[in-house]
């Protein structure tokens, strides 16, 4: 598993593990970012942080020390899921 | 109002949906904008017209992703839904914008609002780019699998859609259909049954649903507290009904996402078909808006172009404005030729208050113009994103980007969109920032004190660099002094910055027109008469005591004066014996380290109500009449022959370099602005805080004022 900081721009991710006691991982279940859902790492901000993470359909920026604790498997070409119900 | 109440209907919605656009579009600007109690939220509401159903009062509260509240804003719309704010009644009926770009996440709030079991309508807003995505909404089928709620879809922006809005508001108000709601699993379902007895028997009252909900997934206690419900009791049943939630398989604090989620994929399936990636054109824009190198470069060259427009535009109308201003005074002084106490109470006092608080509206306006834009088109969220490194670091996050930089052109808006930042801390230690921004009241202190001294002297290049380096002090010690404020004294835990890049859009001038005016008219009321008020104090410390002996005595000093020197003379005379004028020279000493003379002493005293006083008085003080301007000759070459009369610096010109620089530096650090100090007392609850920033600022102005003047002083004695 990665921490999701670590995920090169433009690489996949499959939501493995967040910690649901944090406000952050809150904020980001609320926007629907649940376990097993893909995640995509858009890019860096032009100082190195925050990062801006793309998952069903939406685009957030997200502090480097926050994206540590949000666990993903890597996938080679894992789709960004729409926001649509999944099949 | 009609005698028979209309009914009330809540306008709900994330962030970035259109619903203010919405809710302009339904109200037609019939808007009216209050406080709600305690908090600093504007309570934006508006007459509807329902057709042959009549009106409804339409409240726009503000947007929010969950109703786990986490700012005063959120914690608003949680209060004002839940019926919990005094004076204001529990809204009969919700209407909520979804992103039909973004239905899943959308639907996440109105799931939740859904437990709050009032009628609903669901607007389907931006319709229109989700068709141009490719995507296609069963409407229908939505509104059925929602239990019959009614479901509108519109585009807000190109008025589409509107009247059907009206329609199915009338009809959710007739029908109170309710929406359909989620199915907990069954630990989660016994666990709120639990929590619901084990309320109902400590508060004497059965709790709704949603509150139950509220209390159980809240990891912090607020909510529970927020309720009346404390101490031991509560721990233990909200321990219990939690280990039943986790025996079950759940995460309590990750239950109701799932849950919800869940729901709603089961909800839209086959409502929604497929469409192609929505975001292309958006990731476009952000390749270049956000590039590593280019980002920065494009950041900076619209902020600076806002800024230069703030100041160059605003000029000319500040230039209209201040000739009215003159013209009236001009017009109005000989009606009270007989009365001269009530012709300089008028005529200095009222007018002249009015007209210099005035000459600020433009830049304001201006201001709000480029914010609401930058705002509206999804730039301001990308500038907090670029910029969010070079604040976390002292405690703040991108999110005081904004405010900061309405600082620079008035403190006050820069305090009231503090709002929006979540952390209590984060955002006490940003409204302790703002004020240190070099706001546009500063520009005419530099402006006289370059053009008159700096100009002349080292040249034009000089000039603009003194100029620039000026708006560049109070940011320098800001920073330390926020980063003091969140480190030290505060705490503050590292901020989640969870902030949704919203797709680009084309802002709609009206939206952006009436936001404007809307911020505009706020400042007028709030910061207008606290302005007014000091003016006409001051006015009154430098007008009394009004002994005719004093008049006498300049005339028989010199004989030779006549007409307007004359008149000069002896108003300087009797500033010189005012209230102000004695409590200057008593304070003297006191600035004496900054290298002010009693006539300086007496600008600054005068203007902690309101700075760009100072112009002004300094006019009077150096017996040039009320009208001194920054630009005026006249008041340069009074100043630039000024000279210490007596103790060891007699003869040596009172504006030395060392002064001048002293003087600006003092400006661009104190904390001169009673409706500042004001607004920062009401944004932080009390005037606790509003006392601290008045302190700290004054004590760093003089500090550093102190310290530039005997440094230079010693640098360069003769400059």
């Amino acid at each position: 598993m990665t921490p999701v900081s670590q995920l090169q721009p433009g690489q996949f991710g499959k939501l493995a593990s967040l910690d649901p006691e944090r406000a952050v991982d809150q904020r980001l279940m609320a926007l629907g970012l649940l376990p097993g859902m893909s995640l995509k790492l858009v890019r860096r901000a032009p100082l190195g942080d925050p990062v801006a993470i793309e998952f069903a359909g939406q685009v957030v920026s997200l502090r480097q020390a926050e994206a540590d604790s949000l666990l993903v498997d890597v996938a080679a070409d894992c789709p960004v899921q729409r926001p649509r119900p999944s099949p | 109002m009609s005698p028979v109440r209309e009914p009330l209907v809540a306008l709900v919605g994330n962030p970035n949906t259109g619903k203010s656009t919405l809710f302009n579009a339904l109200t037609g600007l019939r808007q009216r904008v209050g406080n709600y109690p305690g908090v600093t939220v504007a309570r934006k509401s508006g007459s509807c017209d329902l057709g042959s159903a009549g009106r409804a009062e339409l409240v726009d509260l503000p947007g929010l992703y969950s109703l786990a509240a986490a700012s005063p804003d959120e914690q608003v719309v949680v209060d004002a839904l839940t019926g919990r704010i005094a004076g204001d009644r529990r809204p009969d009926a919700v209407l909520l914008v979804v992103d039909a770009t973004n239905l899943l996440r959308n639907l996440f709030l109105a799931s939740q609002v859904a437990e709050l079991g009032l009628p609903m309508v669901v607007v389907l807003n931006q319709s229109d780019v989700a068709r141009e995505q490719g995507l296609s909404i069963d409407v229908g089928l939505l509104s059925r699998r929602l239990g019959g709620v009614p479901v509108v879809p519109a585009s807000a922006w190109k008025g589409e859609g509107v009247a059907e809005v009206r329609r199915a508001v009338a009809e959710a108000l007739a029908l109170r259909t309710p929406s359909v709601r989620v199915r907990w699993p069954e630990p989660v379902a016994e666990a709120l049954a639990d929590l619901a007895v084990a309320l109902r028997s400590d508060l004497g009252a059965t709790p709704s649903d949603s509150d139950v909900q509220r209390v159980l997934f809240d990891a912090t206690g607020t909510v529970s507290a927020r309720l009346g419900w404390t101490g031991p009791a509560r721990d233990a049943s909200l321990r219990t009904a939690r280990d039943k939630v986790r025996r079950g398989g759940y995460n309590p604090y990750a239950a109701e996402p799932l849950a919800h989620y869940a729901h709603l994929r089961a909800l839209l399936e086959g409502v929604v078909t497929d469409g192609v990636g929505g975001r292309a054109a958006s990731a476009a824009v952000d390749r270049l808006l956000l590039h590593r190198i280019l980002g920065p470069v494009l950041f900076t060259g619209i902020m600076l172009g806002l800024f230069a427009a703030v100041f160059w535009l605003a000029k000319f109308p500040m230039g209209w404005i201040q000739s009215g201003v003159d013209a009236l005074r001009g017009t109005v002084a000989p009606l009270f030729a007989g009365t001269p106490m009530l012709q300089s109470l008028v005529s200095d006092g009222v007018i002249a208050g009015v007209g210099a608080f005035l000459a600020f509206l433009p830049q304001i306006l201006i201001l709000f113009l480029f914010v609401g834009v930058l705002e509206d088109s999804g730039y301001m969220a990308r500038a907090a994103f670029i910029m969010d490194r070079l604040f976390s670091w002292c405690g703040l996050s991108g999110k005081s980007f904004v405010p900061l930089l309405s600082g620079f052109a008035c403190a006050i808006p820069g305090l009231l969109s503090t709002r929006t930042i979540e952390d209590p801390k984060a955002r006490l230690a940003t409204a302790f920032a703002v004020p240190f921004m070099s706001c546009s009241a500063r520009f005419p202190v530099y402006a006289l004190m370059c053009s008159a001294f700096i100009g002349p002297a080292y040249g034009p290049g000089w000039e603009s660099a003194v100029m620039v380096g000026m708006h560049c002090v109070g940011l320098l010690f800001a920073v330390p002094v926020a980063f003091v404020l969140t480190r030290v004294v505060l705490r503050v835990r590292p901020q989640p910055f969870v902030l949704e890049l919203p797709r680009y859009q084309l802002p709609k001038p009206r939206d952006v027109l009436w936001r404007m005016w809307q911020n505009a008219a706020e400042f007028v009321s709030k910061a207008g008469t606290v302005i007014f008020a000091i003016t006409v104090v001051v006015w009154a410390l430098s007008y009394f005591p009004r002994d005719p002996a004093v008049a006498e005595r300049v005339r028989t000093a010199d004989p030779s004066l006549s007409g307007d020197a004359l008149g000069r003379r002896v108003q300087a005379a009797y500033v010189e014996q005012s209230w102000m004028g004695r409590f200057g020279k008593a304070v003297q000493p006191v600035f004496d380290p900054c290298g002010f003379d009693w006539k300086i002493t007496v600008g600054v005293l005068a203007s902690f109500p309101a700075r760009e006083v100072i112009v002004s008085t300094l006019g009077v003080t150096y017996s040039l009449g009320e009208g001194a301007e920054a630009d005026s000759t006249q008041l340069r070459g009074a100043m630039q022959s000024a000279r210490w009369q007596e103790g060891p610096r007699a003869g040596a010109p009172i504006f030395s370099l060392a002064a001048v620089l002293a003087l600006m530096v003092f400006f661009a650090l104190c904390s001169q602005c009673g409706a500042t100090v004001a607004t920062l007392a009401q944004e932080t609850g009390g005037w606790r805080w509003a006392a601290a920033s008045f302190v700290t600022m004054t004590l760093l102005a003089w500090l550093a004022a102190a310290g530039v003047y005997q440094l230079v002083i010693r640098l360069a004695p003769h400059a």
